[in-house]
């Protein structure tokens, strides 16, 4: 998040070297993930609240998400991680077209994830899971699976909002990579979005349990 | 710095910030971090005055007991504003986006923030939340009080909340880039020789005041989406008739708003620590203890939100557990109270403008700071919690404190910051009026909160009078002290006489470049080589600013 | 301690509490007007006495050349520390006595809806935004709000407890002085938050008793009875019978005992309890049972609400015979 971030990198005018630089954007980035640890985390504690408060609506609500998909996401975003941490080495090691290759991978699987969420969400909506007038629950107090479903929609689509960003990004950065911008003695872009896929990625690996897997030990 | 290797600055420059390109494109397209300062002085400026406004109307209402003046839903739309605007859009960006952006780069010897694209993106997300915040208030404003509490902003008013609502929320993001922006300047754009124990107070405060807004911020933003998502699609968060829980939300509001009250008031204690070194010629008493507990008391500060909550129906327990929590949180700002009095002691003072700011706020923190102990009280606040009591309480931190470091900085660095002086007797003058006006305003309502008398109230029982009065007539004083700043400092551009390097003779490395400064901030890229405030007598001459090397 | 006169600095004291609510506040008055005393005397001495005297003059490092700084620094983060927290012990002591009714309390239940108060008396009687009350009883009133949270503030009793509309929750005071007293909504509630204010009406016992007995016909026995009503009235009792079949929990004997629920975890069985069950039945379901009870969410308002829990309140076990599941 700092140098113009197409083409050669420079030094910015108010920075001294190439260190300072480059420790500045990394730096930023971290501050940047603790916030949204924290916006996430105000999410994550009514969850709580409202798993301990209703846990019988939770599980039932939860036993509705299709398990297979949920886990066959998981899968495909953590390879999606591989991915992008081998762009990020190709960039360190001045590997232009590696960069690309694992970039572009990255973009696939992120796009993988996207449709398949897209996938769950319309199911949710053919069975009237999805909250507001239409909503409609079989199983055992329904206003507090709506409670399940609302927390359901709002952190997997904040989730998801933030991978369609990064998709967006990553879509921006392959003309870049192939030719080079990203080298050993500057790939602050590359590293400082890597750090932000992975803790996408790190988002769901908390949201699958919590959200999927309530009460599915037998 | 007692013999600086850097070179002395000219007198008078030519050329610097203020004019080394002119245009609307160069004020608006800037990166600069001083011309942003300037961007949300008028800002910030411009929601004051109108915050202010609602303030004057609100004690015009007050004076007398019956709800004369205006409807009660107006009444509450007044309040709600005040509050909103005050908060929001003065006092959190206040120092920080006004007086930090400006000083920060001087006072660490760097040429500009770390991200000054990013600085001037907070300014713009700044602008635009307030202009929603704007636009709602034109189109009926919102009555649910500044703290919006649910189900009433969820589910009982027909109100712009979405409105506020978001421009709340894209004004903290505005506040969340800013901490991150200087928490990264801080720590890696340090001159050579500029250890962490040899920062200016200043950049301490400013230092906690971004860890409280990186951490705290985004809490409350996902609070504003809830309560969007309950109002919209009728989700039942929070309204137990769609099967939530109330105090939920109280929990994620305040797990923000009492760190945010850190966030106002941490800055203008790094003012004050500035101040009482300058005008004493010494280092401030214990620096170190100052420095840590500026940490202290972000850290802290996180974990009290419940005594805002003592009666709100959560455990008796819990009320026990956040009770002394914010016992310990009172020992900090006490420890800073004393230092500044000790560096006081021995000192060489001068009484000029900044000066007596600083020591109006010691006064006026410290009552503040104490009826802030007893209502970490539990048996007390559960009779005043929701009274004029609370609301003199945190006017004296907010006005009697914030505004009145706001102000000391602003005639501190006024010469920096435009290269001009300002009339001495009137700024004296306004000074005093300010404080008098201050105290008339406020200290009747922490009679009348004991009394009884509950806050967001539009019409009381006629035994309350006698004190609204003695109230609405401070308020008059003190919106007169307020205007006049604003008129001498308009005229000062224009008028004043041209200021040195070093008007005051102080330490620091803002004090050792032009007044204005050059855009890169500094001719030479400083070096730091001795601990902060360090001053070298002068030998007893006639007249002129001491040159303080 | 001795009793405060009236004064206009403060309320008229209607309670014992409120004269220890009193002590408490003046124990912290007089440490800020110590504190603050303190600090503006030292802080204009030193303005005065240090007046710089030429323009080249500068202070002297107190910190660094003088040994006890630190030992300094301690005292001073120490003592008030100290202070601080007898203050805290104190405080909380009071906040112990204002929230713990006593046991054998009379009990009262008080409705608050935008922008009006409801109260009901024990034996029934109803009044709107008055409470009158006996001199000497302590009076414990069980609150809930019909739409937002809102406040019950009696600046004489010097507590506010919050009324919310998910839950009960209790205020109570045992006034100690005749007369009238302020009663406030204390928690910001729309429009008219500043009209939701009443009386607290204290009376001799005699005078009290006098005034209950004067009551519009009907109203004595009808609290009671209202709720019985209702428990037929809504079918209740089809499934809830003493000689029933295991459809559904036997209530004679149920209020205040332990319930088991169907994952093990136990609960009391009180007034937010009852409630609960009546609007959600399937949030919580005892242990053996199928979750077959419908809801009567949007059938019964709040006061019909406290009518059955009131009466369920007064269903005792018959003797010996089978009591709600233990």
């Amino acid at each position: 998040m700092s140098s113009e971030s197409h083409g050669p990198s420079d030094l910015a005018h108010h920075f001294d070297s190439y260190e300072q630089q480059k420790e500045s954007a990394t730096l930023g980035m971290w501050t940047f993930l603790v916030t949204e640890i924290l916006f996430f985390g105000g999410l994550f504690a009514a969850y709580s609240l409202y798993r301990s408060l209703y846990p019988e609506a939770f599980r039932a609500a939860s036993h509705s998400l299709d398990i297979r998909l949920g886990a066959f996401n998981t899968a495909v975003l953590i390879g999606s991680s591989l991915t992008m941490a081998l762009a990020v080495r190709g960039g360190q090691t001045g590997k232009p077209k590696t960069t690309f290759a694992m970039l572009l991978g990255t973009l696939l699987l992120g796009s993988t994830f996207l449709a398949v969420k897209a996938v769950e969400y319309a199911d949710k909506f053919t069975h009237h899971h999805v909250p507001g007038p239409s909503f409609h629950f079989e199983g055992p107090d329904a206003p507090h699976a709506q409670l399940f479903f609302s927390l359901y929609f709002g952190m997997t689509g904040l989730h998801a909002l933030h991978m369609v960003i990064g998709a967006a990004i990553l879509a921006f950065m392959l003309r870049p990579a192939l030719r080079g911008a990203w080298t050993p003695r500057n790939h602050n872009f590359l590293e400082g979005f890597g750090l932000y896929w992975h803790f996408v990625d790190l988002v769901w690996i908390f949201l699958f349990p919590l959200l999927y897997l309530i009460g599915r030990h037998h | 710095m007692t013999s600086s290797p850097n070179p002395v600055p000219a007198e008078f420059p030519r050329t610097h910030y203020l004019n080394a390109a002119y245009g609307l494109k160069s004020w608006l397209w800037t990166r600069d971090h001083k011309r942003i300062a300037l961007l949300y002085l008028v800002s910030v400026s411009v929601f004051f005055a109108l915050g202010g406004l609602m303030a004057v109307l609100i004690r015009m209402e007050l004076a007398t007991p019956e709800g004369d003046f205006f409807q009660p839903d107006v009444y509450n739309r007044l309040f709600t504003m005040h509050g909103v605007l005050m908060i929001f859009f003065f006092l959190i960006p206040g120092i920080p986006a006004v007086l930090g952006n400006f000083l920060i780069p001087l006072m660490i010897g760097a040429k500009d923030l770390a991200f000054p694209r990013i600085n001037l993106l907070s300014w713009y997300l700044y602008t635009i939340g307030g202009a929603f915040t704007l636009w709602a208030l034109l189109h009926g404003g919102v009555d649910t009080g500044w703290t919006f509490y649910t189900p009433l902003s969820t589910n009982y008013v027909n109100t712009a909340v979405l409105t506020v609502g978001v421009g709340i929320f894209i004004a903290g993001f505005s506040s969340i880039l800013t901490g991150l922006n200087f928490i990264v300047t801080i720590h890696r754009m340090r001159a050579p020789g500029l250890t962490w124990f040899r920062l200016p107070l200043f950049v301490w405060g400013h230092y906690a005041t971004s860890i409280i807004q990186i951490l705290g911020t985004p809490v409350v933003a996902i609070a504003i989406l809830m309560v969007a998502a309950e109002r919209v699609l009728h989700i039942g968060f929070f309204d137990p008739k769609l099967g939530g829980d109330p105090v939920l939300f109280q929990h994620l509001f305040w797990f923000y708003s009492h760190p945010a009250v850190y966030i106002m008031i941490l800055p203008a204690m790094g003012v004050i620590s500035e101040l009482v070194a300058a005008f004493s010629r010494k280092p401030i008493f214990g620096y170190k203890f100052v420095a840590f507990a500026s940490i202290g008391i972000a850290v802290l500060g996180f974990l009290v939100w419940g005594h805002h909550m003592f009666v709100a129906g959560q455990s008796i327990y819990a009320g026990v557990v956040f009770s002394v929590l914010s016992m310990l949180v009172a020992v900090p700002s006490a420890v800073k109270v004393f230092n500044w009095t000790a560096t006081l002691y021995k000192g060489s003072i001068s009484w000029d403008t900044p000066m007596l700011y600083a020591l109006g706020f010691i006064g006026l923190f410290t009552i503040g700071g104490l009826t802030g102990v007893m209502l970490a009280t539990l048996g007390i606040d559960a009779h005043v919690h929701d009274t004029y009591f609370i609301i003199a309480h945190f006017h004296y931190i907010m006005v009697g404190g914030a505004i009145m470091g706001y102000l000391g900085g602003l005639h501190y660095w006024w010469p920096k910051i435009t290269g001009r002086m300002y009339p001495v007797f009137w700024s004296k003058l306004s000074a005093l009026v300010i404080f008098i006006g201050f105290n008339v305003t406020f200290f009747p309502q922490f009679i009348l909160g004991y009394l009884g008398m509950p806050r967001r109230y539009h019409s009381y029982p006629p035994e309350f009078q006698v004190l609204n009065v003695m109230s609405s007539a401070g308020a008059t004083i003190l919106g007169i002290g307020y205007l006049m700043p604003l008129v001498y400092f308009v005229w000062s551009m224009r008028y004043g006489p041209r200021a040195t390097a070093n008007p005051w003779g102080a330490t620091g490395l803002e004090w050792q470049t032009t007044s204005p400064p050059p855009v890169e901030n500094f001719a030479y890229p400083p070096v730091v080589t001795a601990p902060p405030y360090t001053y070298e007598a002068q030998p007893a001459a006639g007249k002129g600013a001491a040159r303080v090397v | 301690m001795p009793n405060i006169p009236n004064s206009p600095l403060f309320p008229e004291q209607g309670s014992d509490i409120a004269r220890s609510v009193d002590h408490l506040m003046l124990f912290a008055l007089g440490g800020l007007v110590v504190f603050s005393t303190l600090i503006a005397v030292l802080v204009l001495v030193f303005m005065v006495k240090y007046r710089r005297k030429h323009e080249g003059e500068i202070g002297e490092d107190v910190y660094e050349t003088n040994p006890k700084s630190q030992i300094l620094e301690l005292v001073w983060s120490v003592i008030p520390l100290g202070l601080l927290l007898i203050l805290f012990g104190w405080g909380t002591k009071v906040f112990f006595d204002q929230n713990r009714p006593p046991t054998g309390a009379a009990q009262y239940w008080v409705t608050g809806r935008q922008w009006m108060w409801k109260i009901q008396h024990p034996n029934g009687r109803r009044e709107i935004n008055e409470l009158h009350v006996p001199l000497g009883q302590a009076v414990q009133l069980r609150m809930i709000s019909e739409d937002v949270i809102h406040d019950f503030f009696v600046p004489a009793f010097r507590i506010h407890v919050d009324v919310l509309p998910s839950r009960y929750t209790t205020y109570w005071f045992k006034a100690t002085k005749t007369g009238e007293f302020h009663l406030f909504c204390g928690q910001y509630c729309g429009t008219e938050h500043s009209k939701m204010v009443g009386k607290i009406v204290v009376m001799e016992p005699r005078a009290y008793e006098a005034w209950l007995a004067g009551e519009p016909a009907g109203g004595a026995q009808a609290a009671a009875a209202s709720g019985e009503q209702l428990f037929v009235a809504k079918a209740c009792n089809t499934c809830h019978r003493p000689d029933s079949s295991a459809r559904a929990p036997i209530l004679n004997g149920l209020f205040g005992t332990q319930v088991t629920l169907q994952d093990g975890t136990r609960v009391t069985a009180d007034e937010n309890y009852v409630r609960e069950s009546i609007l959600n039945p399937a949030a919580k379901i005892v242990q053996g049972y199928q979750p077959v009870m419908p809801t009567f969410k949007g059938q019964v308002t709040e006061e019909e609400l406290i009518q059955l829990v009131n009466y369920v309140k007064t269903l005792k076990a018959a003797d010996g015979a089978a009591e709600a599941r233990k």
